[in-house]
């Protein structure tokens, strides 16, 4: 989706602010809602690529106004009610109506160890990789309506492909639809490296920018 | 509970938190109430990014490569395998790669398209790395953004800067600094900034350096 999440070379959002000794949360809903949106997650109604799309689907405005955690609650909120664990009545008077939800909560004894393990997206090939390090490639001039990480700034340039990750669940796929059963079929991930010359006209010379991509994002150079 | 003594210093600020605070406590609550998240588990989460998980970690892992060319070498080749190795993994981290800055080349890492961080290593990310201007000129300008940071590199150091597009995690490993032949690994790790993991830094100069 062409939309305001995909920020990479937009002008005129001001010079980075970092703040010196900045709490890891700035308010105490702030964690909750990470925490909330970690337990939620676990009970795998959606992947994180279907949430991250939520995300990214908020009105333009609304996202660009928000604070990273804001998004995080809107989105969570959204798919909840899109998942059906919840009723936009609900969410609006906060109290549960008729039987409690389908799901059962995941437990902290399983889901603390999912959290310190993590969940890895690299899977068996399917086929074998297209192309090997060092291989000249051009990114497609695509514009996808769904999600997807090839960003804006990124297609139709040429570039090298510079390390072979192996295939990764890919998130186009992934999330091309809300909800379980999950496409987890994986694709190629190559990191693919650009001049930044060849990406913008002004750039400084010698200057180079990499992106992950999957193989459906590219095709042979020359 | 850091932050709560501020929020009334800002009027327009404290009403938006008062606001998300109740619209997230509500959230809570309903959660609960249907049986679909567990309490316990919502602390275990906050007291797991609160306490555990941080840049420090990511220091103890520089620091170690600065000080052992085996492990530094392991680093280079399987990231996560090195940083396994001293119990270091988990959500947002399965992935890592280790880029090493040198005089010639400085690595610098953002997400433009959310804000994918490596977790395990670093922690939560600041406010900087997930806003719009970070994610906007971090791949079309990275010297003006370092010099945001009151970074100036040398004209002639080349700068890389790593997209997170993927489920992969950079981590930077900066140029250890001068005058710090004698250090231990847990003095070196105390000069490693979170910053210059990021590569919007540099490691601090050591006192006696």
């Amino acid at each position: 989706m062409d939309g305001v999440h995909d920020l990479g070379g937009m002008d005129n959002f001001g010079p980075v602010r970092p703040a010196a000794d900045e709490p890891l949360f700035h308010a105490p809903w702030e964690g909750r809602v990470l925490a909330l949106t970690l337990a939620a997650g676990a009970l795998r109604r959606w992947n994180l690529d279907q949430m991250r799309f939520q995300r990214e689907q908020l009105p333009p405005a609304l996202y660009l106004s928000s604070s990273y955690y804001e998004i995080w609650t809107r989105s969570l909120e959204t798919a909840l009610v899109a998942a059906g664990l919840v009723t936009p009545d609900e969410l609006a008077t906060g109290r549960p109506e008729g039987s409690p939800g389908e799901a059962a909560a995941v437990p902290w004894s399983a889901l603390g160890p999912v959290l310190r393990r993590g969940g890895p997206t690299d899977r068996e090939p399917a086929a074998p990789a297209r192309f090997g390090p060092g291989d000249a490639v051009r990114t497609r001039d695509v514009h996808p309506r769904g999600h997807t990480r090839l960003p804006r700034y990124a297609r139709g340039v040429a570039g090298v492909v510079e390390r072979v990750h192996g295939p990764h669940v890919y998130p186009d796929r992934h999330a091309a639809t809300f909800g379980p059963p999950f496409d987890q079929r994986p694709e190629w991930l190559y990191t693919v490296c650009f001049a930044a010359t060849d990406l913008w006209d002004d750039a400084e010379p010698g200057g180079r920018v990499s992106i992950d991509a999957w193989e459906p994002y590219l095709e042979p150079g020359s | 509970m850091n932050g709560d003594h501020d929020d009334e210093h800002d009027h327009g600020e404290f009403s938006e938190l008062s606001e998300m605070d109740a619209r997230v406590r509500a959230l809570e609550t309903l959660l609960v109430a249907k049986g679909l998240v567990d309490p316990a588990a919502l602390d275990g989460i906050v007291e797991y990014y609160e306490t555990e998980v941080g840049p420090h970690l990511g220091a103890l892992v520089v620091a170690k490569a600065w000080s052992d060319p085996a492990f530094a070498a392991w680093l280079r080749d399987d990231a996560s395998a090195a940083v396994a190795s001293v119990g270091l993994a988990g959500r947002q981290g399965e992935h890592l790669v280790a880029l090493e800055n040198t005089p010639d080349e400085h690595h610098l890492v953002v997400c433009t398209l959310c804000s994918c961080y490596p977790w395990p290593v670093l922690g939560l990310p600041p406010v900087w790395y997930k806003s719009p201007a970070y994610r906007a000129k971090a791949v079309r300008d990275p010297r003006g953004v370092l010099a945001d940071f009151g970074v100036e590199l040398p004209a002639g150091t080349c700068i890389r800067v790593w997209d997170s597009t993927a489920e992969v995690r950079y981590l930077v490993v900066p140029m250890r600094p001068a005058g710090t032949d004698d250090l231990r690994e847990d003095e070196l790790a105390a000069l490693v900034t979170r910053d210059s993991m990021i590569g919007t830094g540099l490691a601090r100069p050591s006192a006696g350096g």
